[in-house]
Formats: C-alpha cells, sequence, structure tokens
C-alpha cells in the first residue's frame, strides 16, 4: 500500500454567450438631477461581479469617474430586458449594451455642455473626474454636475441613452449543420498536482496551476477571485459532491449539508493563476470574462492525474474513494503512470469505477448499461 | 399558541417581543425586530448562515430557542459597523475580495468576530477552524481566511504574521 503521485492536465476553449434564437441584451442609462448616472440592468449579479464591472464599464463610456456611477440590477419589471447571467455571457453581452447606451448619454451629456458654453459639442471632452472642457483648453470648462442642473432645469433635455447588444440568431447550414452559436471564446490550461492512498482510495489535491485568458481583466481583483474560487467548485465538483443515494436506499441520500460533502476552509490546495490579456474585438474593452470556465477544466485535470497516478480511469463524478478502490480492484492493483492499456478505443475498460449506487451486485444501477465492457470483478459474480 | 414575552438588548438596543412557543431566535431576529443579517440557509445547524453571538458565544440563531436568550445580549452582523465606521473585520473582507455573492458572509463575520473576541492573534489553522462550521460556495474560503488574519492585525495594531 502506498502513496501515488499523479499530474493531471486540461485545457478549455470556452464560448461566450450562446445562440439561441438570438442573444440580447439591453442597457438604459440616465443621469440625476446632481449629475451622476444610473444604470438600469435587469441582468443579475449572483457575486461574479457584474454590479461592479459594468459600473465601469458605463463610467469608462461616459467619461465620468467610477464614484458617480451606480448600477440598479435584477429587478425585470423595471429594468429592461436582458437573456440573463448564464452561458458566460454577462460581461460580454451587458457590457456591450452598457457602452452603447452610456455613449448616447455621453452624447446628449456634450450638447447641453456645449449649449451652457456656447460652443460646438464635438469640441469638448470629458476629464473622467466630473469636468466637460474644451479640448486643448482645460480652463474653458463646465462641471458634470452643472451640465445635468442646466439640462434638467433650463434645457428641458434628458441626458439619457438606451443600449441593446444583439447577437443574432444563427441557423444551422441544412447541408452542412454549422452554424455560429457563440462570439468569442475564452481559454484556461490548468495542471492539477495530486496524491492517491491506494489504501483508502483517498485523494489529496496538492496544487493547481492555471492560466486563464479572460480578453481583457476588466477587473483583476475580482477575476482572480473568481478563478480561485471557481476551482473549489472544480475541486468540489470532481471529488465531493452528490446527491446519489447508497445502497440499498434508492431515495437521495444527502438531504443537507451534514451528508453533502464539500470541501470545507483550508482544503483548497495551493492555486497559482495566471492571467493573460487578449482583448478580444467584439467584447467591451477587450473583457470577455472567466464564467463558467473558471470550474470546468478543473474536473478533467483531476481525472487525468488521478489516472496518471494510479491508472484508474473514472469517468462517472464524483471520483470517490470508492470508485477509485473499484478501479484498483479491477486492475489489480495501483498501475503507477497510467494504465499502458489505454483507454480510448484500446483494451481499456470504460467503466473502470463504478457509481457506489451499483455497489453489491451491480444490478438495477442503471449505468452499466451503454458502457461496453463490464468490469471484471462484475462478471465473476460478486 | 401561547405567546411568551422575550426581553433582550440587540447589538446594544433593549428589545422587547412576543415569541410563539419553540420559535427560534433566527425567524424572530429576521421576521420579528427586523435584523435581517442573519442568513437563512440550511435552517438546521449545518451551514452557519445564521452566526450570531449570545453573551459573547457564537451560536446558530436558527437551532437557538428564541426565548433562551431572555435576558441576554444578542450581537448580529448588523451591529458590527459604528455608524459609517466599518469593523476592521467588514473593512478587511472589502478590502480583501472575501464575499462573492455574500450569503455568508454575515455568518462568517461573527464567527471570525468570536475568534478574534477570545484569541486576537490566531495562528491561521486557527481561523480554519474558527470558521469551519460556515460554508461558502462561491470563494474556495482563501479570500476570508486572508481576510480575518488582516483583521486580526488591523485590531492588534500591528502587521499581520
Amino acid at each position: 500500500m502506498a502513496i501515488h503521485k499523479g499530474r493531471g492536465f486540461a485545457c478549455v476553449n470556452y464560448p461566450i454567450g450562446m445562440n439561441l434564437g438570438g442573444d440580447p441584451s439591453q442597457a438604459l442609462v440616465h443621469a440625476t438631477p446632481d449629475g451622476k448616472f444610473m444604470v438600469t440592468l435587469s441582468s443579475i449579479d449572483l457575486g461574479q461581479g457584474m454590479k461592479s464591472v459594468t459600473r465601469q464599464i458605463a463610467a469608462e463610456a461616459l467619461g465620468v469617474s467610477v464614484s458617480d456611477v451606480h448600477v440598479d440590477t435584477a429587478d425585470s419589471d423595471t429594468g429592461p430586458h436582458c437573456m440573463g447571467s448564464f452561458a458566460s455571457r454577462g460581461t460580454h453581452r451587458v457590457g456591450n449594451a452598457v457602452i452603447r447606451a452610456a455613449t448616447e448619454a455621453r452624447a446628449q451629456l456634450l450638447e447641453a455642455a456645449a449649449e451652457e458654453m456656447e460652443v460646438d459639442a464635438a469640441d469638448l471632452v470629458t476629464d473622467g473626474s466630473g469636468n466637460i472642457h474644451v479640448r486643448g483648453a482645460p480652463s474653458r470648462a463646465i462641471t458634470v454636475a452643472d451640465t445635468a442642473i442646466a439640462a434638467q432645469f433650463r434645457q428641458g433635455r434628458t441626458l439619457a441613452g438606451r443600449g441593446i447588444f444583439l447577437v443574432p440568431p444563427s441557423d444551422a447550414d441544412p447541408e452542412t449543420g454549422e452554424m455560429s452559436p457563440v462570439t468569442c471564446f475564452a481559454h484556461a490550461a490548468l495542471v492539477v498536482d495530486l496524491e492517491v492512498d491506494d489504501e483508502t482510495g483517498e485523494v489529496t489535491v496538492q496544487s493547481i496551476h492555471s492560466a486563464y485568458e479572460v480578453g481583457r481583466a476588466l477587473n483583476p481583483r475580482l477575476v482572480e477571485q473568481q478563478l480561485i474560487g471557481g476551482a473549489w467548485m472544480g475541486l468540489s465538483h470532481a471529488l465531493f459532491e452528490t446527491t446519489e443515494p447508497v445502497y440499498p436506499e434508492r431515495d437521495p441520500a444527502p438531504l443537507d449539508f451534514n451528508s453533502y460533502v464539500m470541501p470545507g476552509p483550508g482544503d483548497i490546495p495551493d492555486h497559482h493563476v495566471a492571467v493573460l490579456e487578449r482583448p478580444a474585438p467584439d467584447a467591451p474593452y477587450g473583457g470577455k470574462g472567466p464564467g463558467e470556465m473558471c470550474a470546468n477544466p478543473v474536473l478533467p485535470a483531476v481525472a487525468n492525474a488521478i489516472y496518471n497516478a494510479v491508472g484508474v480511469r473514472c469517468d462517472t463524478l464524483p471520483i470517490t474513494p470508492e470508485r477509485i478502490l473499484r478501479g484498483l480492484r479491477e486492475l489489480g492493483g495501483a498501475r503507477p503512470g497510467g494504465w499502458s492499456g489505454g483507454n480510448f478505443g484500446g483494451t481499456g475498460n470504460p467503466n473502470g469505477a463504478e457509481p457506489r449506487t451499483g455497489s453489491g451486485d451491480g444490478a438495477g444501477n442503471g449505468h452499466g448499461d451503454g458502457h461496453g465492457t463490464r468490469p471484471a470483478w462484475m462478471a465473476t459474480g460478486r | 399558541m401561547t405567546k411568551t414575552a422575550v426581553t433582550f438588548r440587540l447589538n446594544g438596543a433593549e428589545t422587547a417581543i412576543f415569541v410563539d412557543g419553540g420559535q427560534n431566535l433566527l425567524d424572530v431576529l429576521r421576521r420579528g425586530v427586523g435584523d435581517l443579517s442573519p442568513k437563512y440557509g440550511c435552517g438546521q445547524g449545518g451551514c452557519g448562515g445564521c452566526s450570531v453571538l449570545v453573551d459573547g458565544t457564537l451560536r446558530l440563531a436558527c437551532i437557538t430557542l428564541a426565548e433562551s436568550v431572555d435576558g441576554a445580549s444578542v450581537e448580529t452582523a448588523a451591529g458590527l459597523a459604528d455608524g459609517p465606521r466599518l469593523h476592521p473585520l467588514q473593512k478587511a473582507f472589502m478590502e480583501g475580495f472575501a464575499a462573492q455573492c455574500g450569503y455568508c458572509t454575515p455568518g462568517m463575520l461573527m464567527a471570525a468576530r468570536a475568534l478574534l473576541d477570545a484569541n486576537p492573534d490566531p495562528a491561521r489553522e486557527e481561523v480554519v477552524e474558527a470558521i469551519s462550521g460556515n460554508l461558502c460556495r462561491c470563494t474556495g474560503y482563501e479570500p476570508i481566511i486572508d481576510a480575518i488574519l488582516a483583521a486580526a492585525a488591523d485590531l492588534r495594531g500591528g502587521a499581520a504574521r
């Protein structure tokens, strides 16, 4: 009995957004009488930072400071339509809509300022900290706040903008089936180092090294936070989380957090993140967003590392100690460095690990069917 | 159902409310007196979202009988800030990006508060132990652990060890 080290690698090309009959999001921007700007969305921030990032995007496009922008989200009664926060689309789709709305509002802001200053709006620029001035002449200035007051109380003008970003529907080509389901892709590569105890089947993940290409990291701390937290979710999914019944019961077993197992504080290994920035041309200021792929590559990398450590190829999640021990029993012991018999069309057994629902006789678990060769231990009538 | 009068100090303010027999403290705090900072996560003491301090001891409000806090001092995350001045723990959580969705945050803050009240200079392992009853789905815990260590250093007036 021994501890076996393993290293696994995985890459992901992750699509941003989806396209099932078009993928639109809208944004509205308006100035309040004191020269602040309200961005109204029905897109929802689930904690991934949508409010922070759309606030930054709006401030950049308006030419005002971030502290002068407020974002109101998540009310589909009062906000303009958004498809939702999913498919890693928030930063890209909603951000683009915010840029369009803010650009229209900025044009109205500059027109109102031009009327007050009796100059051409095309000659005006913003300094990003609450002032509008004539290009090249910073002393010929008016504040954004004074402009907003003048627009509302003297000129009778709104400073507002509407924005929509639509990825049009893409029908499948009847000949080839080809379609364009997404716009841009984000990318990641990830290496997991772990140890497998071939006596207990327990896996200890020791480190994660990852590189994520997310376009421009619009808020680097949020990106890092999402990547670290997402890797935790990936590990949890790979090794722990399941609602499967425990034989012989047939009802889902974990009904509370005492039996639904997840890694706790201190259980995540060292995670070294490298963020690569390749701004995407169709993305808001180049930002594609980390989205779902912060969790995805962790799972195959863990599965590959376990294969590398002991030769057990698990194709069912989570990879519990029981599944690893079943795989080891089938192999007749650990085979560090991966199983030379191979599993991709070779003589290897794709059912290297059975779900724990099938413990006992392998009958009635609904999993063995369609998976080709039955494990040797099942054939022997165990 | 018989109502019982319960009097306690909530974040220093005298509070009196009639509670049902068997009603839990979380329900009384959220729906009775309107302090929404403790969260309902699992309702069975498994997630730590409802963590509060009762006479300085960390308790799970969802499995604490409301009648049992009669005469006690109850502290919640809503009482951490002093007016506009954030508690060092809140400041460290904010600066350290220790929240994403934020649902676990009030419970984490109170678990951390209980730790730092008892141990102003905790080791990392002690922080891990202190928040081991609090689930977080977003952060991977690392920023939370770092923020608590940073707040401890801030409260001691020194550098993090």
